[in-house]
């Protein structure tokens, strides 16, 4: 099974909110859609679904042209952000409710949504109605309507995002194994890089109705293509700067300096560097070198990593480090930056060197 | 606690007296009349349940019953189904929404004797637009006061005409509440639209439709002005309704004995139907 896009838009009231956008998701791993809200992802969903639209290019499953099928004809189910249960339905007759529709003997049924509920462990709140359960098991409900049906795709829409933070840790573990083996397509769309790397077999980064770059989870975290789509694989926020290469030095800002021999073969100019955050750290090591100065703004600690938000000349970076350090907020610290992590991109935002990392 | 629940009833006094005074004590006079026999000048004679006897073995009031359950039987085929359908086809969103709903409001805003003189006018065989197109037109001999079907199905065109729109608006309201996100999973598990609307549309609209269908059943129950302009319960007594042949015991033949009997009768049928229904519709909800 696997779910092939040529060129397909949406386009709404003269607005076009997806751009050409060409994929192709495969069975056997998750198919994660990245990107900030309003990036498409939740259009994109749609779009697959027959819920909206497209207007032009085609969507085929399994080889077979679904364009001009409407939602009911397409073998798929989807898992909404917010929990949409039949709230006059008790949880056995909401996951049952698609393979009713589609007219299964009563006997299977019960097999099926007695599997599906084990599975989620909703089997004491079968009888129970939605509004009876919590907003963990409403959704567990609603996954449970999505395995119980067997369908050949499966699109979540950020079904974690209501959830609270341990909730959505216990289900997000859990998911993988949920869907492994079924031979459905998964396409889960998020808004946190963070879940796509533990989630995702590969992904696709959006942004702005553009799906900028798509591939295996780690090799585009890797290896972003682009400014963009480094910018979108990254949380906290990538660190950009402008720097100037002269012969094999990069210079950024006043005082930063370093060698890069590697970049031999490109012209001298004004590049932009991006690194991530936990490789801009408070302390030197044999790694990070290139010393940095930079006046504290805010700092975060988050269970055992600090995060200082700091300012250059021309620049806000934050720092991600292992352990607590501790930051005064306004005062001067300095910074070592891992040369060896950072990301070249040429003015336009293409890819230059570096990655890997 | 204790002094607070004595004060309420000093603030439920007030309204007490006005429920007495609008409903108690004149029910309280139809209980009285409905056990005696009068001759006017106050005087009267003891005649314990005779009324109620004669009346519930009467061929008179039977018939005039059957005739009301079938007016309104008829009423609630026509006027339900008709409305939840207006409803499913009317604009959720859009310019359209308030023209829609203002036209469908109008016809509730007129009192009910001038939709009488309305139709009465309309049906006339000469002059009414709609008499005359039946005879001139089609040939069709229609003239609602010579032919008892004629005077049904005018009774009937003019009452889905003036409340079909109350079912309408009150569908409409539960309709417009239910949010895109049930019609989209509806799609995907597959739902036809004869699924979305049983198992999702009637559900969510079942609330209002009970109180549409309650409303309706009493209304159609107790018709009497338009008819009375209408035809009078004629031709004949094709359409003599419980009220009007009410009326017409109470206030043409003056047997204030038999009529107070009739309306205690009349009234507890409408409210055992009216609890009945309800309870049956409630029942689920209760669990």
């Amino acid at each position: 099974m696997t779910i092939t896009l040529n060129n397909i838009t949406k386009v709404v009231a003269g607005q076009t909110h997806i751009k050409p956008t060409s994929l192709s998701f495969q069975t056997g791993h998750f198919n994660v859609l990245l990107g900030e809200t309003g990036a498409g992802k939740t259009s994109l969903i749609k779009l697959m679904a027959g819920l909206d639209p497209i207007a032009s290019g085609t969507i085929e499953m399994d080889g077979q042209d679904v364009t001009k099928l409407t939602t009911q004809k397409r073998n798929i189910s989807l898992v909404h952000q917010f929990f949409v249960n039949y709230p006059h339905m008790t949880v056995f007759d909401n996951i049952a409710s698609p393979l009713r529709v589609a007219g299964m003997a009563k006997s299977e049924i019960q097999g099926r949504v007695e599997d599906a509920a084990d599975i989620l462990q909703l089997r004491p709140m079968l009888h129970r109605r939605p509004h009876e359960l919590s907003g963990g098991q409403q959704q567990r409900t609603a996954l449970a309507r999505a395995i119980a049906k067997e369908s050949q795709a499966v699109f979540l829409d950020e079904p974690l995002a209501n959830l609270d933070y341990k909730l959505r840790e216990e289900l997000r573990e859990q998911l993988p194994e949920l869907f492994a083996g079924r031979g459905a397509v998964v396409v889960y769309a998020t808004s946190e890089p963070e879940e796509a790397l533990l989630l995702g077999g590969s992904t696709a980064l959006m942004d702005d109705g553009n799906v900028v770059q798509f591939g295996p989870t780690a090799e585009i975290y890797r290896n972003p293509k682009t400014l963009m789509a480094a910018k979108v694989f990254s949380d906290p926020p990538i660190n950009v700067a402008k720097v100037s290469k002269r012969g094999n030095t990069l210079t950024m800002g006043q005082s930063a300096k370093w060698d890069a021999a590697s970049l031999n073969d490109t012209p001298d100019g004004t590049y932009h560097i991006a690194v991530r955050p936990h490789h801009v750290t408070p302390t030197p090591s044999p790694a990070n070198t290139v010393a940095l100065e930079g006046k504290i703004l805010v700092t975060e600690l988050s269970g055992s990593e600090s995060s200082a938000h700091f300012a250059m000349p021309d620049a806000n970076w934050v720092s991600l480090a292992h352990g607590v350090h501790p930051y005064q907020v306004g005062e001067d610290h300095p910074f070592y930056l891992d040369p060896s992590a950072c990301l070249l991109f040429s003015e336009d935002g293409q890819i230059v060197a570096g990655g890997g990392a | 606690m204790k002094t607070q629940n004595q004060r309420a009833w000093f603030f439920v006094l007030p309204v007490l007296l006005l429920v007495a005074f609008n409903a108690l004590i004149p029910m309280m006079t139809v209980v009285n009349y409905s056990v005696q026999e009068t001759f006017g000048n106050n005087v009267f004679f003891w005649e314990g349940v005779r009324w109620f006897e004669e009346l519930l073995n009467s061929e008179r009031f039977h018939a005039a019953l059957g005739r009301q359950f079938l007016f309104t039987g008829i009423i609630l085929a026509i006027e339900v189904p008709l409305g939840i359908a207006i409803a499913l086809a009317m604009p959720r969103s859009g310019p359209w929404v308030p023209v829609c709903l203002v036209l469908m409001a109008l016809p509730m805003l007129i009192p009910w004797n001038v939709v009488g003189a309305m139709w009465n006018i309309f049906a006339l065989p000469d002059i009414g637009l709609l008499g005359y197109f039946m005879n001139t037109t089609l040939g069709i001999d229609y003239d609602m006061t010579q032919n008892p079907f004629a005077a049904w199905a005018t009774i009937i065109t003019m009452d889905v005409w003036h409340w079909t729109s109350l079912v309408v608006l009150l569908s409409y309201a539960g309709l417009v509440s239910i949010p895109d996100a049930y019609y989209q999973a509806a799609k995907i598990d597959g739902a036809s639209n004869w699924s979305v609307f049983r198992y999702i549309q009637l559900p969510k609209m079942k609330q209002v439709l009970t109180i549409a269908i309650l409303l309706r059943f009493m209304d159609s129950f107790n018709i009497y002005t338009e008819v009375f302009v209408m035809t009078g319960g004629g031709p004949g007594n094709s359409t003599t309704f419980l009220s009007i042949d009410l009326v017409k015991i109470a206030l043409g033949q003056f047997d204030l004995g038999p009529a107070a009997a009739m309306s205690l009768i009349y009234f507890a049928i409408t409210l055992l139907v009216s609890w009945l229904f309800y309870t049956l519709m409630t029942k689920d909800d209760a669990k």
